[in-house]
């Protein structure tokens, strides 16, 4: 086990990828941002969490993948899904529960699927994908097609058997996965340290898997470590886990009054965000200006507004389609 | 035709559908070096390979999830899980990942898995080992639920489970494993799912079973027309999702009567469902309620007669007949 700093000063990243990366951050940014209005004004109902703070995670690691790569990841995954490129009309469709939303309205903010994207879903009970990335997994070794499944966890899922049922099991068979744990410090209101004896890199390390811990508020390092991971699983060397130790601006979900932290916590953790430091850093290597940052924002904005809208103008689900996709049969081709 | 047992027919079931089809592979606790706990895999992994017949770690959620992984990625896996009783470790995974993804995913992902396990009570294991779970897992829209109450019925089930793109959940009663009988030995022998099949016919009392249950349905079928001179028709239902309620109706609007016998328990039980759909649709032709056979409400006692008072016999079947037809 091994703890990686990378800073963006020793990066090798071109101004170009840098530059895509901020986008993504702050399209994600906004976009949650706008989704707890929403959320308060009824548009979006059921559980919502938002990944406001933990945006260099999602884009940092799935940059990393290839286009036939598949990701796994948990409930949190608005940021994932818009990371790997899913159309954020259709992602905020399916928020509004609308037909055209990426799962027709069923799946809702926590089982976002986009298969044309290798994104197979958002899944809502804690740790309950890590097998599946195994699975899939053994499915790329069997057929040989070379894949890597990116699974996404957050800390709370180290206390569940799957967790531990998982890592083993990759291990035994060798899967080309990447496990990778965003540690944003609490589950749901329970401080990690309250629910873990140990520190989660070395729960992989005990299964003979490498482990490495980065700074998951630093998108570049999350980049370097993923790249990493994901080429050691290419090659046939099995899975590798990578703690990000990130942070999240807002609570567990809408409903959280946030009694487990004080507010300067969130203030510290601010004065790290990941957008502004990679701002700062690409206008200090002359790489970005104000009226470029200016256009960013717009932008986002733009494709903010735009998927709203989509979403507004977007038909319901007839009730006649509530049997839809129970079963598959052969003639759903 | 050749005549076997039903842990040989699923044998030739599992070999033919891997011959025949590459992408499915078997993984479960012991199916490997051990041969599976009830021998129904013995020799596979000899024949195919470890590969494609994969020892496990006791970890039933972990591998039912790695199952369902591995159908995500285009093969069709089947997981034996040694007995029904684990499975209630595996259940998140059954119920919320295999049953739902399709649906959930709008019509995106689909499981294409198969999930064996052996069931009942019956051999003084005590109540952790000794599950009847059939109704449980047909609760789930988006399971299919399969209980072979013999040889050339398990062969044919379990090839047609494997070329089904959902996932089934194919259950085996182990009293069944030693009961022999004729198998067909055609490649293509496929039982199609929701369709029951009428073991013997009758006129007087429709007695419908599933998986185990069956037998002491037939066998209480003979002792009354020996004895009391009823005839009894007997339903083995093979499949609860999908459900063929066709037949029994059919069949209950035949002989006015019905009793349903089931090893789970009684309360809150599959068999309710079926009682409360032949209400429905033929309460007009019952001339008695429809009774039900079934376990007592007790976990199951190691004990042989406290297990057996516990478990429904023919006697008892023969008993809730002789009722309908008391004034």
């Amino acid at each position: 086990m091994t703890t990686e700093t990378t800073s963006p000063a020793g990066t090798s990243l071109g101004a170009e990828q840098l530059g895509k990366f901020l986008y993504e951050m702050m399209l994600i940014r906004r976009f949650e941002e706008k989704c707890g209005e929403l959320y308060t004004k009824g548009k979006i109902r059921g559980f919502l969490h938002l990944y406001t703070g933990q945006e260099a995670c999602a884009v940092g690691s799935m940059a990393a993948l290839e286009e036939r790569d598949k990701i796994v990841t948990h409930y949190r995954d608005h940021g994932h899904a818009l990371a790997r490129g899913l159309d954020p009309d259709r992602v905020m469709a399916e928020l509004f529960g609308k037909a055209t939303g990426v799962s027709g309205g069923r799946g809702g903010s926590m089982h976002l699927y986009d298969v044309s994207k290798g994104f197979l879903g958002g899944y809502a009970i804690v740790a309950a994908h890590l097998p599946l990335a195994v699975g899939l997994g053994m499915a790329s070794n069997m057929k040989k097609e070379g894949f890597v499944t990116l699974c996404v966890f957050g800390d709370g899922s180290v206390g569940e058997g799957e967790f531990h049922e998982a890592l083993n099991l990759s291990v035994l068979w060798n899967t080309p996965t990447t496990f990778f744990c965003e540690n944003n410090l609490y589950g749901m209101g329970v401080p990690f340290h309250a629910s873990l004896s140990t520190d989660i890199p070395k729960l992989a390390a005990a299964y003979n898997m490498p482990a490495v811990s980065v700074d998951g508020m630093d998108v570049i390092a999350v980049h370097e470590a993923t790249r990493k991971a994901v080429e050691h699983a290419r090659s046939g060397k099995g899975p590798y886990f990578i703690e990000a130790m990130t942070y999240r601006y807002r609570g567990h979900s809408m409903s959280d009054p946030e009694l487990y932290r004080l507010k300067d916590e969130i203030e510290e953790y601010r004065q790290r965000d990941a957008i502004e430091r990679l701002k700062t850093h690409l206008m200090e290597a002359g790489q970005l200006d104000e009226a470029r940052y200016q256009e960013l924002i717009a932008r986002v904005e733009q494709v903010v507004d735009e998927a709203v809208e989509f979403s507004e103008q977007s038909p319901q689900p007839g009730i006649d389609t509530l049997y839809d996709h129970l079963y598959k049969e052969p003639s759903d081709g | 035709m050749a005549e076997m047992r039903m842990r040989e027919a699923l044998r030739e079931a599992l070999r033919e559908e891997m011959l025949r089809d590459e992408t499915i592979f078997l993984m479960g606790e012991d199916i490997g070096l051990y041969g599976g706990s009830y021998a129904v895999t013995k020799g596979l992994l000899e024949e195919f390979g470890e590969a494609r017949v994969i020892d496990t770690p006791i970890a039933e959620s972990g591998i039912v999830g790695a199952g369902i992984g591995a159908a995500m990625g285009g093969l069709r896996p089947m997981v034996e899980l040694m007995t029904i009783n684990f499975s209630f470790l595996a259940l998140d995974q059954i119920v919320n990942s295999a049953a739902k993804l399709y649906h959930m995913s709008n019509g995106q992902i689909n499981v294409p898995l198969v999930i064996r396990m052996a069931s009942g009570g019956g051999s003084q294991l005590a109540a952790t080992h000794s599950h009847s779970l059939e109704g449980l897992y047909a609760h789930f829209p988006g399971l299919k639920v399969v209980c072979p109450s013999n040889a050339a019925d398990a062969k044919g089930l379990l090839k047609r489970a494997f070329r089904d793109d959902n996932t089934v959940i194919f259950i085996e009663h182990t009293a069944n494993y030693a009961i022999k009988g004729e198998v067909p030995d055609d490649p293509d022998f496929l039982i199609e799912f929701g369709v029951a099949n009428i073991l013997r016919e009758g006129t007087d009392v429709t007695i419908v079973g599933y998986g185990g249950s069956v037998h002491q349905a037939t066998r209480a079928a003979t002792l009354l027309e020996e004895q009391e001179e009823i005839s009894a028709e007997v339903i083995d239902l093979r499949t609860l999702r999908p459900l063929d309620m066709d037949t029994v109706i059919a069949s209950v609007k035949k002989t006015n009567r019905c009793v349903i016998v089931e090893d789970a328990w009684r309360f809150g039980g599959f068999g309710g469902e079926l009682a409360a759909q032949v209400m429905e649709h033929a309460f007009d032709w019952l001339d008695a309620p429809v009774a039900r056979v079934a376990c007592k409400d007790v976990p199951l006692p190691y004990n042989r007669n406290l297990e057996f008072a516990a478990l429904p016999s023919e006697e008892d079947v023969v008993d809730a007949v002789l009722g309908m037809f008391k004034e």
